[in-house]
């Protein structure tokens, strides 16, 4: 191997190792704050790039029906708890009927006008990283919140059901075809021996932007700090008064909001299909693993080494890229549960 | 309540009757496609036809059963024996997919149904005998298709290939005709490269194969994944010719390949150039009739070739259901024996494929009439020089 190619399969690995990056940390922050392994988290970074690639052949998303849809299904479904519980009182509706009803006409409103040619493409990616991130509120509401305190087993095949139905959606939504979006960043450009296409700054870019904002949303925010605190303990943050449903709707949100940027980013350089995100959400799950689904920069660190063996196993044993990059959570785990004996959550919240 | 169990009780019991009254007076034919899951392209195209498949054969009314398998084998064994022991089909068009095909051809013999596979691999229907006397298939076989292909390339003076193939039964298939076939006409291969449908990057086996600089490059994949390596090749200033497999024609496949597939050679079937093919062509005539119509359902889009494989299983059935209706009424198993001989005496038979004439040693049946070598040009499938 020269070193030219070493250098373009390691500008492409660290491109979809940042990619992974993201979705690791979205997975870590998920499963700290509400003990669910997010299998969904992958659908978020198809649905946005495909409800780009549909704007941007100038039809109108279906992801703004299924929005709307589901809207309606957690609306009602908040109405008739409140109802249940006795608290239904008119001033408690607003907040559901704005999150549920009123933000997703406006969205597919806007989707209605974005689908339009001469809307220029930033602000159709906009749009579709809006009508994902509204999804996700609705997604915690329906088949999350139901079951919050049950054990992590139990959401986690909640969140598997989650992906199938997202997928099955998907493949309703937009067709058993991949699509491609138009690159936003100019043509490559030579610098000395790499030539590097821009598309690969802007994710390598957003990717660093997106994780020094969590660092200081976390770090130095109240709502950051009452994330933390869920994640610390769901029974103590609830004693000094954090609502964990609020903390649960935030990490989705912010997850989705991940995911979403994701996959505008990744349309111009890959295939997206309708299920195409489960694997790289997959990839980024092998990430998280390596930090031990608990340490933000470990996450991201493995993620980033996932991406680069990636390519490198492409390289050179073509055959077998998949088996080594899955391979790799074996040893990770014995080594794990070698030097860490496992520490129950279970334990503090009986 | 009570009326409504005694309601139920009786229309189960009777539905039996019902089913064995219409026996003998409609020809009920079961299909199996993957309208879901990974193949989806495939069966949404094959259930859409379902709507224009003839309604009579041999004087008898069809009724046409489809069921969805998800691309998934097991699904495929529990949709089939559904519509053998609920609807006693007297033939099975489909599976989809090759390896879905497979998964029922002992089940289908065993219960004396004839199928037309429309899966593409020739091990479903190779060699005949045992329980593949009972399993014909529409589709061409890699062999026919990578004939053409290795031909295309000593004519045009090729001496070094590289493969780039999908890391599955699929890109094994292709990887064994067309390494056996170039080898015989003296084209050497110098790198063979692995993937995923699923990869979002192809950048190292890219790299690798033109690191081997190879004159020309053949791509055994199919849909719009099989764009991803090729755009890596011109991205990275590949001026070689590029080979396609006939897994990538459809619409989809153009567009998102884009400039990027431009000049591309692809082996396909005679339907989606058959405006180009001369008058004498013997796919021509049916290639037309069954694009005008695949065309004018609502929303199905430009002809898919996934959609003519099932058009065909029915010309084919059409052809055998008047010579075995004499040796038994529809429903009966003397009628699905006969149906199969028919079938498997169909000879001459112009389709959008082709031209098939089935034997007891051919179950596929197609020859050379049935393939075409094409170049894309504008973005459109042309007929290649």
């Amino acid at each position: 191997m020269d070193l030219q190619t070493a250098a373009f399969l390691l500008q492409d690995g660290f491109t979809i190792g940042a990619v992974y990056t993201l979705l690791a940390v979205a997975l870590v922050m998920v499963f700290n704050v509400t003990r669910i392994i997010y299998v969904p988290q992958g659908e978020f970074v198809s649905y946005a790039a495909l409800t780009l690639a549909t704007l941007d052949a100038g039809r109108k998303p279906a992801t703004a029906l299924l929005l709307l849809a589901a809207g309606v299904l957690a609306f009602t479904m908040e109405m008739l708890s409140l109802w249940r519980d006795e608290r239904w009182q008119a001033r408690r509706c607003l907040v559901p009927a704005a999150l549920y009803l009123l933000l997703p006409c406006v969205l597919a409103l806007l989707a209605g006008y974005c689908a339009l040619p001469s809307v220029p493409l930033m602000a159709k990616a906009a749009v579709s990283v809006g009508i994902v991130v509204a999804l996700a509120p609705m997604v915690y509401r329906i088949a999350f919140k139901p079951i919050a305190d049950a054990s992590p087993l139990t959401l986690l095949v909640a969140a598997i059901s989650v992906h199938f139905v997202l997928v099955g959606l998907s493949l309703q939504m937009f067709g058993p075809e991949g699509m491609r979006t138009p690159a936003f960043a100019g043509e490559a450009f030579k610098l000395g021996l790499f030539t590097v296409a821009p598309q690969l700054l802007w994710v390598a870019g957003i990717a660093l932007v997106l994780i020094a904002a969590l660092y200081l949303f976390f770090g130095f925010t109240l709502y950051g700090k009452a994330l933390r605190a869920s994640a610390v303990s769901r029974r103590g943050a609830h004693l000094v008064g954090i609502s964990t449903d609020f903390a649960g709707t935030l990490t989705l949100t912010l997850a989705a909001a991940i995911g979403a940027v994701s996959g505008v980013l990744v349309g111009p350089i890959t295939t997206m299909k309708f299920d195409s995100g489960f694997l790289l959400g997959l990839k980024g799950f092998v990430g998280a693993i390596l930090g031990g689904l608990a340490a933000y920069p470990l996450a991201a660190a493995g993620a980033l080494f996932v991406g680069v063996l990636e390519i490198f196993a492409s390289y050179w044993a073509s055959a077998y890229k998949e088996v080594i990059v899955f391979t790799l959570i074996v040893p990770i785990l014995v080594w794990r549960s070698v030097v860490q004996p496992q520490a129950d959550e279970e334990e503090d919240e009986q | 309540m009570k009326i409504k169990s005694w309601l139920a009780a009786a229309w189960l019991a009777l539905l039996p009757l019902a089913c064995a009254f219409a026996a003998g007076t409609e020809l009920t034919v079961g299909v199996i496609y993957s309208a879901t899951g990974p193949v989806a392209a495939a069966g949404i195209a094959q259930q859409r036809t379902l709507s224009i498949l003839p309604k009579t054969m041999g004087g008898l009314p069809v009724r046409y059963i489809g069921l969805d398998d998800g691309g998934d084998t097991t699904a495929t064994v529990k949709a089939a024996r559904k519509l053998i022991a609920d609807e006693h089909i007297d033939v099975l068009l489909g599976p989809s997919s090759s390896a879905n095909s497979l998964a029922i051809v002992s089940l289908m013999a065993q219960q004396e149904v004839p199928m037309i596979s429309l899966g593409g691999s020739a091990s479903i229907v190779e060699p005949v005998d045992g329980p593949k006397k009972w399993a014909f298939k529409t589709p061409q076989s890699e062999t026919l298709m990578a004939s053409i292909v290795a031909q295309h390339m000593a004519q045009s003076g090729i001496k070094t290939l590289g493969i780039i193939a999908y890391n599955d039964a699929f890109g094994e298939g292709w990887l064994k005709e067309i390494g056996r076939l170039s080898e015989q006409k003296g084209i050497k291969i110098v790198s063979v490269e692995r993937f995923e449908r699923t990869d979002s990057n192809t950048t190292g086996q890219v790299l690798k194969t033109l690191a081997a600089s190879p004159q020309a490059v053949f791509i055994a994949a199919a849909g719009t994944p099989a764009a991803l390596p090729q755009a890596g090749l011109v991205e990275r200033g590949f001026r070689g010719r590029v080979y396609q497999t006939h897994g990538v024609a459809n619409a989809e496949f153009l567009k998102i390949g884009g400039k990027n597939i431009e000049g591309t050679y692809v082996p396909l079937a005679p339907l989606l150039v058959a405006e180009e093919l001369p008058a004498s062509h013997p796919a021509r005539k049916p290639s037309l009739e069954f694009a005008g119509k695949f065309e004018a359902i609502p929303g199905a889009g430009p002809r898919s070739p996934f959609a003519a494989y099932l058009w065909d299983a029915a010309l084919i059935l059409e052809r055998a259901v008047t010579p075995a209706l004499a040796h038994g009424k529809p429903g009966s198993a003397e009628f699905r024996r006969a149906l199969r001989a028919a079938i498997e005496s169909v000879k001459d038979l112009p389709a959008t494929n082709g031209v098939y004439t089935m034997s007891p040693s051919d179950h596929n049946g197609l020859d050379e009439r049935g393939r075409v070598m094409t170049q894309i040009r504008n973005g459109k499938w042309t007929l290649a020089n």
